[in-house]
C-alpha cells in the first residue's frame, strides 16, 4: 500500500508544504498586525541560503548544526523583514512597493544570491540534513505510516508552531491584542495598546518564519544551495494565506494541497502513467493559486471571512 | 521631533529627494562592499566605466535599458492606478513570443517596415492577452491582481519552455547543427531584423519605439479624459464611481495597455537583441521584475522612466561586463533594492515635513504656527 502513488504523493505533500506552511503562519502573523509584506520570497531565499551557509561552516554534532542553522535562517529573514517594518511602519511607505523592493533585493537576483557567490555555497552538498524520524516505530504502518510518521523533525516543529499561533491568536492577551491592531488600529490605540511595537514584532516574527521556511529547502527538501531554490513558493504562501482566510488551521490545510500539487508531477513523470508534457503538472500550483485565488475572491467567502480591516494602512496617531 | 503631513509639496522636492536618495543608497552601498571585503571606490570607476565610459559601453547600456524602458512603462501605467500588475515579465516573454512567431510565420517574403509593424502588433496583442487574464478577473472577480499578475509569469516561464526545450513547435529550430547538441530557438531572418542606428553609441531602434511610447503614455495621462479619470480611480476609487467612472472597463483598458507595452518589450527584444527564443537567457534577465523598480524609482512618470532605465540599464551592463570573482552576480540586484529602498523612504520627506521642536515642561507643546494658516 505504502508504494502506491497516493499514498507517496501524499506523504511528499507535507514535505513539500512544509516550507508554505512556516511561510505562511509569519505571512499571517504580519497581516494580522495589519501589514501586508510581500517580500516573504526574499525573506526565505536569504534564511535559505544563511541556515545552509550555517551547516557547512561550523561543525557541530548533526543536532545542534540543524538547530543553530534554523536560528540562523529565523534571524536573517527577520533582519530582512526589518527593513519593511522600518520603511512602512515608521516611514509610512507603500506597503506593496517596499515588499516588493524586498523580494527584488534580498531575492533570486539579489542579496540571497550575491551571499550564495560571496560565502561560495554554489554545487556542494549539505553535510547534515533533516532526516525522516521513525515516530512511535510506526514509520512502516499502512498509509498513515510514511504520510503522518514518517517525517522529519522540521514537519512535527511546523504541527507544534500551527497549534501555537492557533492558541496565542484566540486565548492569549497578547494574540487578542494583535487582532485588534490589525482590525482597528485607533482603538488599539486608545486602549493604550502600542500599535507600533505591536507591528514591528508581528513582522520580525513573520520574517523570522519566512527564514525557517526557506531554510526547510536548503536543509531538508533538496540540501544544496542554489539562487532560485525556492522557485515561488513565497508568492504561494501569500496566496495561502488569503485562501485560509487569515486562519492558521486553515493555512495548514492550504500548505498541504500545493504540496501535493508539487508532488504530483516528478510522481506522474516516474510512474510513466501519463505523457504529458511536464511543463504542465510544473505550472500546477501556479495556476491553481489562480482558480482559488478566484473561487475565494468570490461571493460569501469574501464577506463573511475578510482580511484584517487595517491591512496595508499605515496608522499615524495623529491622522486618524 | 514631530511629522507632520505638507499641504503642499514644493517642486524642487520632487527632484532634490531622489538625488539625496540616491546619495545616500551609494554611501549605503559603499559599506556593504566594504563589509563584504570589496573596495568601494574601486568598484564604483569600474561600475562607472563599464556602464557609460568605456569603448563601447554606452551602446551596451542601451542595449540592457530598451527591454527596462518597457518594462519600466508597462509598470508605471498601470501603478498609477494602483494597480499593481507585476507580471511584466511574464507579458514580456508573451511579447518575444508573438513578436518572433508573426516575424517568422511571415519569413523573408515581406518588406522590412512589414515585418517589424508585424512583429510589434503581434508582441502587443500577446502581452495585452496574458495581462487581460488578471485584468478580467480582477475586474469581475475582485481578484488580487498582485498574486494573479505574478503567478502567470511562472506559467509563461513554463510556457517558454516548453516551446523550445520540450516539443517540436514552430518556435523550436530543428535544422541547424548546433541545434542538435542543445536545443535552439529559430532564428529571425535578416530582413526581420530591428535597425541599430550609429556607431558608439549605437541606439537601437527599439530604444526609440520606448521612447515614442513614454511621449504617448504622458499625452495619455496628463492630457485626456482617460488619463484623468485614471488617477482619480487610482487616489479614490469611492470618488470615482460616485462621479460615475466606469471602473471596470478602465481596469481592463489599463492592464490591457500596461501587458501591451511589456509585449512591445518583448518583441523589441526578439527583433533588436535576441533574434531567437532563449528560455533561460530571458528568465535569469527578469527584466520584468526590474521594470518595477525603473517605475518606482521614476515615480511613475514615464519621461523620468527614460532616462531610470537608462541608468538601470547601465548597472545591468557594468554587471554583465564586469562579472566574475570580484564582482559576484547578485551584486546589481542588492544595488537596485538599496536605491529603491532610500528612495521609498525618500518619499517621507516629499509628503511630510520633519520639524523638530522642543517641549517645553509642564506646558503643552507650543503649536506649529505655519500648520494653523492654510
Amino acid at each position: 500500500v505504502n508504494n502506491s502513488i497516493t499514498v507517496v504523493v501524499l506523504a511528499q505533500a507535507v514535505l513539500y508544504g512544509t516550507p508554505l506552511l512556516y511561510a505562511a503562519l509569519g505571512e499571517l502573523l504580519a497581516e494580522r498586525s495589519g501589514v501586508l509584506n510581500l517580500g516573504v520570497e526574499g525573506m526565505m531565499l536569504v534564511g535559505a541560503v544563511m541556515g545552509f551557509w550555517t551547516i557547512q561552516r561550523f561543525h557541530a554534532p548533526t543536532v545542534l548544526a540543524l538547530v543553530g542553522a534554523l536560528g540562523i535562517a529565523a534571524l536573517a529573514g527577520a533582519a530582512m523583514s526589518l527593513i519593511h517594518a522600518f520603511l512602512v511602519i515608521t516611514l509610512r511607505a507603500s506597503q506593496i512597493v517596499s515588499g516588493l523592493a524586498l523580494t527584488i533585493f534580498a531575492g533570486a537576483a539579489g542579496l540571497a544570491s550575491y551571499l550564495g557567490n560571496d560565502l561560495d555555497l554554489a554545487d556542494q552538498p549539505a553535510r547534515h540534513s533533516f532526516r525522516n524520524l521513525d515516530v512511535f516505530g510506526l514509520e512502516d504502518a499502512p498509509i498513515a505510516g510514511p504520510i503522518v510518521f514518517g517525517q522529519s523533525a522540521l514537519v512535527y516543529a511546523s504541527w507544534a508552531c500551527v497549534g501555537l499561533v492557533v492558541l496565542y491568536l484566540a486565548r492569549t492577551r497578547p494574540g487578542l491584542n494583535l487582532r485588534a491592531v490589525g482590525e482597528a488600529p485607533e482603538a488599539a490605540d486608545a486602549m493604550g495598546i502600542d500599535v507600533t511595537a505591536y507591528r514591528y514584532a508581528h513582522v520580525l516574527a513573520g520574517g523570522a518564519f519566512a527564514g525557517v521556511g526557506g531554510a526547510c529547502f536548503t536543509l531538508s527538501i533538496t540540501p544544496q544551495w542554489d539562487a532560485g531554490i525556492t522557485g515561488g513558493a513565497g508568492w504561494i504562501a501569500i496566496a495561502l494565506v488569503i485562501f485560509a482566510f487569515w486562519r492558521p488551521e486553515l493555512v495548514l490545510v492550504g500548505a498541504y494541497f500545493f504540496g501535493a500539487l508539487t508532488a504530483l508531477a516528478p510522481n506522474l513523470q516516474a510512474r510513466q502513467i501519463t505523457n504529458a508534457p511536464h511543463e504542465i503538472f510544473d505550472s500546477l500550483p501556479y495556476l491553481m493559486t489562480v482558480v482559488v485565488l478566484v473561487i475565494v475572491s468570490n461571493g460569501w467567502a469574501k464577506r463573511r471571512l475578510g482580511a484584517p480591516a487595517a491591512l496595508g494602512l499605515p496608522y499615524v496617531r495623529e491622522e486618524r | 521631533m514631530r511629522i507632520e503631513r505638507r499641504l503642499e509639496q514644493p517642486r524642487w522636492l520632487s527632484l532634490a529627494v531622489p538625488l539625496g536618495s540616491l546619495a545616500v543608497a551609494s554611501g549605503v552601498m559603499a559599506a556593504v562592499l566594504g563589509a563584504t571585503g570589496h573596495d568601494p571606490g574601486h568598484t564604483y570607476r569600474r561600475l562607472v566605466d563599464a556602464a557609460f565610459v568605456a569603448h563601447g559601453a554606452l551602446g551596451g547600456t542601451f542595449t540592457f535599458a530598451t527591454p527596462l524602458l518597457f518594462t519600466g512603462l508597462a509598470a508605471a501605467a498601470a501603478f498609477r492606478m494602483n494597480l499593481f500588475n507585476i507580471g511584466a515579465e511574464g507579458q514580456f516573454y508573451l511579447g518575444a513570443i508573438g513578436g518572433i512567431g508573426a516575424a517568422l510565420w511571415l519569413g523573408g517574403g515581406s518588406s522590412k517596415p512589414e515585418l517589424m509593424a508585424v512583429t510589434i502588433a503581434a508582441g502587443a496583442a500577446a502581452g495585452a492577452a496574458w495581462a487581460l487574464v488578471p485584468g478580467i478577473l480582477r475586474a469581475f472577480g475582485r481578484t488580487n491582481e498582485i498574486i494573479t499578475s505574478l503567478m502567470l509569469n511562472y506559467g509563461a516561464a513554463k510556457l517558454l519552455e516548453y516551446l523550445i526545450y520540450t516539443s517540436h513547435s514552430f518556435w523550436r529550430d530543428t535544422v541547424s547543427p548546433s541545434a542538435q547538441t542543445f536545443p535552439l530557438g529559430k532564428t529571425l531572418p535578416a530582413v526581420a531584423q530591428w535597425p541599430l542606428y550609429g556607431r558608439d553609441p549605437t541606439v537601437p531602434f527599439g530604444l526609440l519605439l520606448g521612447i515614442a511610447v513614454a511621449a504617448v503614455l504622458w499625452l495619455l495621462y496628463a492630457k485626456t479624459r482617460f488619463g484623468f479619470e485614471v488617477e482619480v480611480i487610482g487616489d479614490s476609487p469611492r470618488a470615482a464611481r460616485y462621479a460615475g467612472m466606469r471602473t471596470r472597463r478602465k481596469i481592463l483598458a489599463v492592464m490591457g495597455l500596461s501587458g501591451g507595452v511589456a509585449g512591445i518589450g518583448g518583441a523589441a527584444q526578439m527583433g533588436n537583441f535576441d533574434y531567437a527564443l532563449d528560455p533561460r537567457g530571458l528568465q535569469s534577465a527578469s527584466y520584468g521584475y526590474t521594470g518595477i523598480v525603473v517605475a518606482a524609482l521614476a515615480r511613475y512618470n514615464p519621461f523620468a522612466v527614460c532616462l531610470i532605465a537608462v541608468l538601470l540599464g547601465g548597472l545591468q551592463n557594468a554587471g554583465y561586463t564586469l562579472r566574475g570573482a570580484d564582482f559576484p552576480s547578485g551584486l546589481v540586484g542588492v544595488m537596485q533594492g538599496i536605491i529603491l529602498f532610500c528612495a521609498l523612504g525618500g518619499e517621507l520627506l516629499i509628503r511630510y515635513r520633519v520639524r523638530i521642536q522642543r517641549l517645553s515642561r509642564g506646558g503643552p507643546p507650543p503649536l506649529p504656527a505655519a500648520e494653523a494658516q492654510p
